[in-house]
């Protein structure tokens, strides 16, 4: 049994050595400063960015941590609301059939629409970049939240809304104790696709506002031609990916049940 | 007197060719006495989960309606309460929760600890206790029915109402859950319609048996009465010469899929008459379907 289970992590272990490998065999032969860097200079300049991950040199020259902060920051503002009106436009259109279908081929209309084409618009109107960034993160985690909303609302079994109807909750409690519950695992799906969705336009999304965040570092990164700080930045953006997919995991499993 | 009145409820539902109405019963009509427990047997297809949701509020009469103590009632209200043939339990709640969402329902100006004792009371009611903090996913079928049966009581409606309550539950079982509802139910005596397919646990149960015919455009059939003394035990009526009639009467009444002409066997054999098959006539009365 033991041995069972340390077999998967060594696999994986096995399968990023040999990627390593392949990584620094390709580009071992290219002279210092030309071509990739391989890993052992990528890890360099990790260790070099992570000692000091938090100084503030000036509006260009800022540590890693502080750039993720931001893009973070930005990215809960814009989830977070689009979070909230992506549920409650989701649990009336799930409660409502006719307006579901009324609405829904504007939602089908809109939803395919990157989110960062927005953002000429977004910058007009607001004049913000930042704001601009959070608006186009809103506009990235608002649809999987909404479509899965309204789904899982208009699939909750129609035996507990029966029981509600008997026992005469007030709509307030049949929120609360009933639709909500009932339709969680559908919405934290929905969550789970947004954040997603999200990390992946704020990085594109501060490559275009410039000015902090974990896109804009690596496009001044590209633009000083520092290699390592880019594939370092790329695999802080996958990590941090992982850590927000795992959080809600986590709320899932928290909100699943079994019928 | 009446307590619960149904006055000739008539229910069409739309046609699955998208053309038209079926009727699935037309001009059903009875009355149930207070504290009365009636069944109503009758093939699937028949209507009666529909008529008992109708009785529940869940669904609209086509025609006619349901009157309760005098008052006609078309929704659902905390007066009617529905034990559920699949139970029907929140399964994101734990036993506890299920029950405290009808008793807070039922008593909104309860305190906590009132509402908290009288859970308990009932999760001890039904045998539970020890396993309020489950989750219905964790329990066996009987187990998930007792916490329906707890539910239903706990608000102390007037009419009780029994979608084939056991139908879901081990035979060995089910004359335990059974015992459990007549124990709850001479306590509370609450007026009780039930519907189910199965001859013994109607006769076991009831006070009268309502009989319909086949659907679609079922129709009520006749109503019987058992005139078997209560308490009565399973054991007791095996050999219970009441309980073999009735039995025998109403699973003929299933077989030939309406009303046997004369109620009487006796009569049937000597006048060498066979059981024939029924037309739509016999059912409508010579009327044309």
């Amino acid at each position: 049994m033991g041995r069972e289970r340390l077999r998967i992590p060594l696999y994986t272990l096995l399968v990023g050595i040999v990627l390593l490998g392949l990584w620094q065999g390709l580009v071992g032969g290219a002279p210092a400063g030309k071509g990739l860097p391989g890993p052992l200079a990528v890890a360099r300049t990790a260790s070099e960015m992570l000692s000091h991950p938090f100084y503030d040199n000036g509006p260009n020259d800022k540590g890693i941590g502080l750039q993720l902060l931001a893009s973070l920051g930005r990215l809960l503002t814009g989830y977070l609301a689009a979070s909230v009106v992506a549920i409650v436009m989701g649990v009336v259109l799930g409660l409502s059939p006719s307006l579901y279908r009324a609405v829904n081929p504007y939602i089908q209309v809109l939803k395919p629409i990157s989110p960062l084409a927005w953002m000429p618009l977004f910058l007009y109107t607001i004049k913000d970049s930042s704001a601009a960034a959070m608006l186009v993160i809103f506009m990235s985690s608002l649809w999987p939240t909404l479509a899965n909303t309204a789904f899982g609302v208009a699939s909750i079994r129609r035996d507990y809304l029966n029981v509600a109807a008997l026992l005469q909750l007030s709509w307030p409690r049949r929120l609360v104790r009933v639709v909500l519950p009932a339709a969680a695992p559908a919405i934290v799906a929905g969550l789970r696709i947004s954040i997603g969705s999200a990390w992946v336009a704020i990085v594109a999304a501060e490559m275009l506002i410039g000015g902090t965040g974990i896109g804009y570092f690596v496009w001044n990164e590209w633009n000083n031609l520092a290699l390592t700080s880019v594939i370092f930045a790329i695999l802080a953006i996958g990590v941090i990916g992982v850590l927000l997919d795992a959080g809600l995991g986590r709320l899932s499993r928290r909100l699943a049940y079994t019928e | 007197m009446a307590h619960l009145e149904i006055d000739h409820v008539t229910k069409h539902f739309p046609a699955p060719d998208g053309r038209g109405q079926v009727c699935v019963f037309r001009d059903v009509a009875f009355s149930i006495a207070r504290g009365e427990f009636l069944t109503m047997i009758g093939h699937s297809g028949c209507g009666k989960s529909t008529l008992l949701n109708i009785i529940a509020g869940l669904e609209r009469a086509s025609a006619g309606g349901v009157v309760l103590e005098g008052r006609e009632v078309t929704r659902a209200g905390m007066d009617r309460m529905v034990v559920f043939q699949n139970f029907s339990l929140m399964p994101w709640m734990t036993v506890a929760e299920n029950i405290r969402l009808a008793v807070r329902a039922a008593h909104p100006g309860w305190s906590r600890a009132q509402v908290g004792a009288d859970v308990a009371r009932y999760v001890a009611m039904v045998g539970l206790s020890g396993a309020e903090d489950k989750r219905p996913a964790a329990l066996s079928g009987g187990m998930r029915q007792r916490v329906g049966l707890a539910r239903a009581f706990s608000t102390q409606p007037k009419v009780l109402l029994l979608d084939e309550p056991f139908a879901q539950i081990d035979a060995l079982t089910r004359g335990v859950i059974q015992d459990e509802l007549v124990r709850m139910w001479e306590a509370s005596r609450n007026t009780v319609f039930m519907v189910t397919h199965d001859v013994d646990e109607a006769i076991l149960l009831s006070d009268r048996i309502a009989l319909m015919t086949r659907g679609p455009e079922a129709r009520l059939a006749e109503i019987i009465d058992v005139k078997i003394p209560r308490p009565r035990t399973r054991a007791a009526l095996i050999d219970d010469p009441e309980y073999l009639r009735l039995r025998t009467h109403v699973l003929r009444f299933l077989v030939e899929g309406a009303r046997p002409a004369p109620a009487d066997d006796e009569v049937t054999r000597s006048t060498g008459r066979q059981p024939v098959l029924v037309r739509g006539s016999d059912i409508t009365g010579g009327r044309p379907l």
